[in-house]
């Protein structure tokens, strides 16, 4: 948000585009990087999907950069916000599942990987990662979890969640589409998976028309008890 | 000197810990372990970095060292483990990294650094004591500066059998402090074979939360509770609606007298409402409401609450009064929760959305008005 930043001058006011006059600057160490992240849980399955633009400010950095990153075969990760911190946290929390799994001989399950993420969260609690995350997979029961995070550890299970710079916009419309909120004598029907995974696509062509860091392409991690299937899906590009 | 000794300024200052701050190495592996009483005494100054062996008169706080330190470590047995149950300590394997620590900083970070977001914060909570027990309700939403983050998180949360706090502030410094007294209080109990008492626990989180008075941690919590030795003596109430009858029930005629005698036993065990802040308040009372929506609340709790109050009377004013915040708050909504502590446990009420009483609300009001409006048609007719 540097731009916004810079939009106050030093009287308070929000300052005019030939804004001449003296200007505080102070370095940040964050930059927000865009992107969006979605994540729903189903029946026997579970979906994260984000778009892969990378932006900062008025430019596009990359237009294939994914946010979803692979965990274990049954937990996906999202993760949206700040990329340098979006990639140290995906480091920190992949050497910490290796050193689970070689102590304890077993996998860690996505309820324990969001515990353990929240912990990591919190840990720097007075300088945060500026990162927000959502994890995808399946629970020991084999049903399908989300799990979303706020930037300093607060977490909790969800059906479906929505984060990143659109999420202002795509979070009502899965608690309509999903959730079912606020309609009435509507047939509650268990969502299927062709049916999450084409909603999912929709809602991010919607999102790529009025938002602008979300575009370039749109990258959908299926997570079954079979293992992580992905499709890539091209959305606008400008 | 005498006063030298106490206040341990013969110790060197402890100033190299302050320049290197991840050597874990200066903290003496007997200090760390916990020995019996004493949460508040002189565990907890070993327990705190950077202060190991200081006295308390050594006011100077460093700042930069709550940056680098991660609060969760705070009361490890072994700081060396990372702050998981999944690593506990291990002394085959001290070389394990703490990865949750961030590298040194050269130049530490001020508490001044703008954040780009902003974290949760809005809500109703209350809490207070009957004869019946406690009640703890809060609504479910959880914002951010104008945005629902999430309609359906919980507020009020379990610690222990007989003891739930509610949350206000910062949610994730309210679930993750939580955590960290749920784990201390456990660990109390498993040392010293009984449960902490509700002003115990309070005590316990408000010195834990001490250290970080003056940083951006934000937990404003009430926990409610019932504190009792049920082996050593029974609880002499007369419970208006008993399910179980206690051994040495006092059968009394009118109300007054027994709620004398009850508010005597209670000091000792009983129902126990306490307010905790960070920013270092503990209050013991008998109602409390915290959040935005809080003065809605108080103006119903504080003219429909009185001890002698029945389970489902308690009920049906937490309901009303979370509803009525709710109702004027922007920042409080969704559902309510409702928590009822006894001397058995906590026994949680099933979420209730809101919109329905709301829609509930009207349909009655709208038949008041046609009730009245035939009334007045029925004495015009009849004058004529």
């Amino acid at each position: 948000m540097m731009i916004s930043a810079q939009a106050y001058g030093g009287n308070g006011k929000v300052k005019e585009y030939h804004y001449t006059g003296p200007v505080e600057h102070k370095f940040s160490p964050y930059a927000f990087n865009g992107g969006t992240v979605l994540a729903v849980a189903g029946e026997d399955f579970a979906l994260v999907a984000s778009d892969t633009r990378l932006s900062e400010g008025y430019s596009i950095h990359s237009r294939d950069s994914p946010k979803c990153y692979k965990l274990t075969d049954t937990t996906v990760i999202g993760c949206s916000g700040f990329h340098g911190d979006c990639l140290t946290l995906t480091k920190i929390i992949e050497a910490r599942l290796k050193m689970y799994k070689h102590s304890n001989n077993k996998s860690m399950t996505s309820g324990a990987i969001a515990a353990m993420l929240s912990t990591i969260l919190y840990g720097r609690r007075f300088f945060p990662y500026y990162v927000y995350n959502i994890i995808g997979g399946l629970d020991e029961e084999g049903r399908g979890a989300v799990y979303s995070f706020d930037p300093v550890g607060s977490y909790q299970r969800d059906t479906y969640k929505a984060g990143g710079s659109a999420s202002a916009m795509l979070q009502p419309l899965l608690d309509n589409q999903i959730g079912f909120k606020n309609m009435e004598n509507v047939e509650q029907l268990p969502l299927s998976q062709e049916k999450a995974v084409q909603l999912v696509k929709d809602v991010f062509i919607s999102a790529a028309e009025r938002d602008v860091y979300t575009g370039d392409a749109l990258k959908i991690c299926i997570i079954t008890k079979e293992g992580v299937r992905e499709e890539i899906v091209p959305l606008r590009k400008d | 000197m005498a006063l030298q000794d106490v206040c341990g300024l013969h110790n060197p200052p402890l100033f190299p810990q302050w320049t290197a701050p991840l050597s874990r190495s200066f903290m003496p592996e007997d200090s760390t372990h916990l020995s019996g009483g004493g949460i508040h005494g002189e565990a907890f100054s070993t327990r705190l970095p950077g202060r190991g062996g200081l006295s308390p008169l050594e006011f100077y706080m460093p700042i930069a060292e709550y940056l680098t330190e991660s609060p969760i470590n705070f009361g490890q047995t072994s700081l060396s483990s990372a702050p998981t149950k999944l690593l506990e300590i291990d002394h085959l394997y001290p070389s394990l990294p703490s990865i949750s620590l961030p590298p040194p900083t050269p130049c530490p970070i001020s508490p001044s650094v703008p954040l780009p977001f902003t974290l949760s914060h809005g809500t109703t909570t209350l809490g207070f004591a009957f004869q019946g027990g406690v009640i703890a309700a809060a609504d479910t939403r959880s914002s951010c500066s104008g945005l629902v983050a999430c309609p359906a998180s919980p507020k009020v949360l379990p610690i222990h059998s007989h003891l739930v706090g509610t949350t206000s502030g910062t949610s994730a410094d309210c679930a993750l402090w939580k955590r960290i007294l749920s784990r201390e209080l456990r660990l109390y109990q498993l040392r010293h074979h009984r449960r902490l008492s509700t002003g115990g626990a309070a005590k316990l989180l408000s010195h834990m939360l001490h250290p970080f008075k003056g940083t951006e941690l934000c937990v404003a919590a009430t926990l409610c509770g019932w504190d009792g030795d049920d082996e050593k003596h029974e609880q002499p109430f007369t419970e208006k609606h008993a399910n179980t009858p206690t051994n040495q029930m006092t059968a009394s005629d009118s109300s007054g007298q027994s709620a004398a005698i009850v508010r005597s036993c209670s000091r000792i065990c009983g129902p126990r409402v306490i307010y905790v802040c960070s920013d270092g308040l503990r209050l013991q009372g008998e109602l409390f409401s915290v959040g935005s929506g809080s003065p809605y609340a108080y103006s119903i709790l504080d003219s429909s609450v009185y001890w002698g109050m029945s389970v489902q009377e308690a009920t049906a004013v937490a309901r009303e009064a979370v509803y009525r915040a709710t109702y004027r708050d922007a920042y409080s909504g969704n559902n309510v929760d409702l928590y009822h502590v006894t001397a058995k446990g906590w026994r949680r009420r099933e979420r209730e959305n809101l919109k329905e009483e709301y829609y509930r609300e009207k349909e009655r009001e709208r038949k008041r008005v046609a009730e009245r409006n035939a009334e007045k048609k029925a004495v015009l007719k009849s004058d004529d």
